[in-house]
């Protein structure tokens, strides 16, 4: 599936969602994969503090072939910012 | 051409420790908060009047004697440091006089935590050539003249201390050619300012190099040594941040008979010395043994990256 810069809808979510998921369970363990949701908040819901939040950048980079510079980073408060901005960024998944 | 491993080593840690207490209060911080943001729980921080030099003669006098070299027969001495608090004179032409090594070349060799593995690669080639039959390579470092203190992102990371290794002439060659990179686009991340010298460290931008960066070059390593991740007994990263050591162990899936070293955790991050100083702890526990494949991988600032496949003295 290909998702392209200005045609991101709640359709394509799911997959991104899952991939994330996948991630912060292979970083932070399943306790905290559990916890995934759009709305949750990265610090404060998850408890991912800003070295762990690197990691899984990095991991997002790798996996959907996005770059995510350090400005965006700060930007991601919650999983559904992150969501939008890789789907934003134009993925080849 | 002849064949070059590594022969001996030896390590010097300062008998003053500083637990993070000590460190925490002028950082406004705490001792857990030190250990969940670094895993480092002590280091080593030397006396004033414990030098650079000082802590390369006696890493160096440790790894000569370990190898059963004659410091005679030593063609060349290599010191990595990065804390030298003024340029000239280097400590390395200092450290072959106090250890008469009186055949011996003498250069410093600025890699900054990289130092230790771009030196070893050098003395391979030193002696595989006949350049020399026996190269002293040393990691030397003396953060606590160059910390400030009051710098929440550096002065509970680093530490002092010295590491040596002797490379010499072997039957079968036991140092791997090196995998190296540099990245001098991200200079500023990792400098010092000032004069005398102070550290400063942009934390998540060397934190999202080391762990981007490593998984691949891990991988390299072992390819350019011919041998797979399985082969390894241990691998010995830069111990740079414990954090970064277990990122890489995750990304890389390691198979559960490799030892990693976590010297850092007694050490905290002592660039040049971080590799020996940890592959000798690994020594002197027993977790690894003479003639176990041993990963080592230096990075830091510049940003400079080295590491080979060793085989262990």
């Amino acid at each position: 599936m290909t998702y392209k810069e200005n045609h991101v809808t709640t359709a394509n979510y799911p997959d991104l969602l899952a991939g994330l998921t996948e991630i912060v369970d292979e970083i932070c363990g399943s306790e905290t994969a559990g916890k995934v949701a759009l709305d949750a908040t990265f610090d404060s819901e998850l408890q991912i503090d800003s070295l762990t939040m690197v990691e899984i950048v990095v991991a997002c980079e790798e996996r959907f072939g996005v770059r995510i510079p350090d400005e965006a980073l700060e930007q991601l408060k919650t999983v559904g910012d992150a969501v939008q901005f890789i789907a934003n960024a134009g993925v080849a998944a | 051409m002849r064949a070059a491993a590594l022969t001996g080593l030896g390590s010097h840690r300062p008998a003053h420790r500083a637990d993070n207490t000590a460190i925490a209060a002028a950082i406004d911080s705490s001792d857990a908060w030190i250990r969940e943001r670094s895993g480092i729980v002590t280091r080593g921080v030397a006396a004033s009047d414990e030098s650079v030099v000082d802590m390369a003669v006696s890493a160096g006098g440790k790894a000569l004697a370990s190898a059963g070299v004659d410091p005679t027969d030593v063609g060349l001495v290599m010191v990595a440091t990065c804390t030298l608090t003024h340029a000239v004179p280097g400590a390395a032409a200092r450290v072959a006089t106090a250890l008469d090594l009186s055949n011996a070349g003498a250069l410093d060799l600025g890699a900054a935590c990289a130092g230790f593995t771009y030196g070893l690669a050098l003395a391979a080639d030193a002696v595989r050539c006949g350049s020399a039959d026996n190269v002293l390579v040393i990691g030397s470092e003396k953060f606590s003249d160059i910390l400030n203190m009051d710098d929440r992102s550096t002065s509970f990371l680093f530490g002092d201390g010295a590491g040596a290794g002797v490379v010499g002439v072997c039957d079968v060659d036991g140092i791997s050619k090196p995998v190296w990179s540099s990245d001098g686009s991200q200079s500023d991340v990792l400098r010092t300012v000032g004069s005398p010298p102070l550290l400063e460290m942009e934390g998540q931008a060397v934190y999202r190099w080391a762990t981007s960066m490593l998984p691949g070059f891990a991988r390299a390593t072992c390819e350019r040594a011919g041998i797979t991740l399985e082969d390894l007994a241990a691998v010995v990263p830069h111990q740079a941040n414990l954090r970064i050591t277990e990122s890489m162990v995750r990304a890389l899936k390691l198979p559960p008979h490799v030892v990693v070293a976590r010297d850092v955790i007694d050490s905290g991050n002592t660039s040049a010395a971080s590799i020996p100083l940890a592959l000798d702890r690994l020594r002197e526990t027993g977790e690894v043994h003479r003639g176990d494949s041993v990963l080592l991988l230096g990075f830091g600032a510049g940003l400079t990256a080295a590491g080979q496949v060793v085989r262990c003295p």
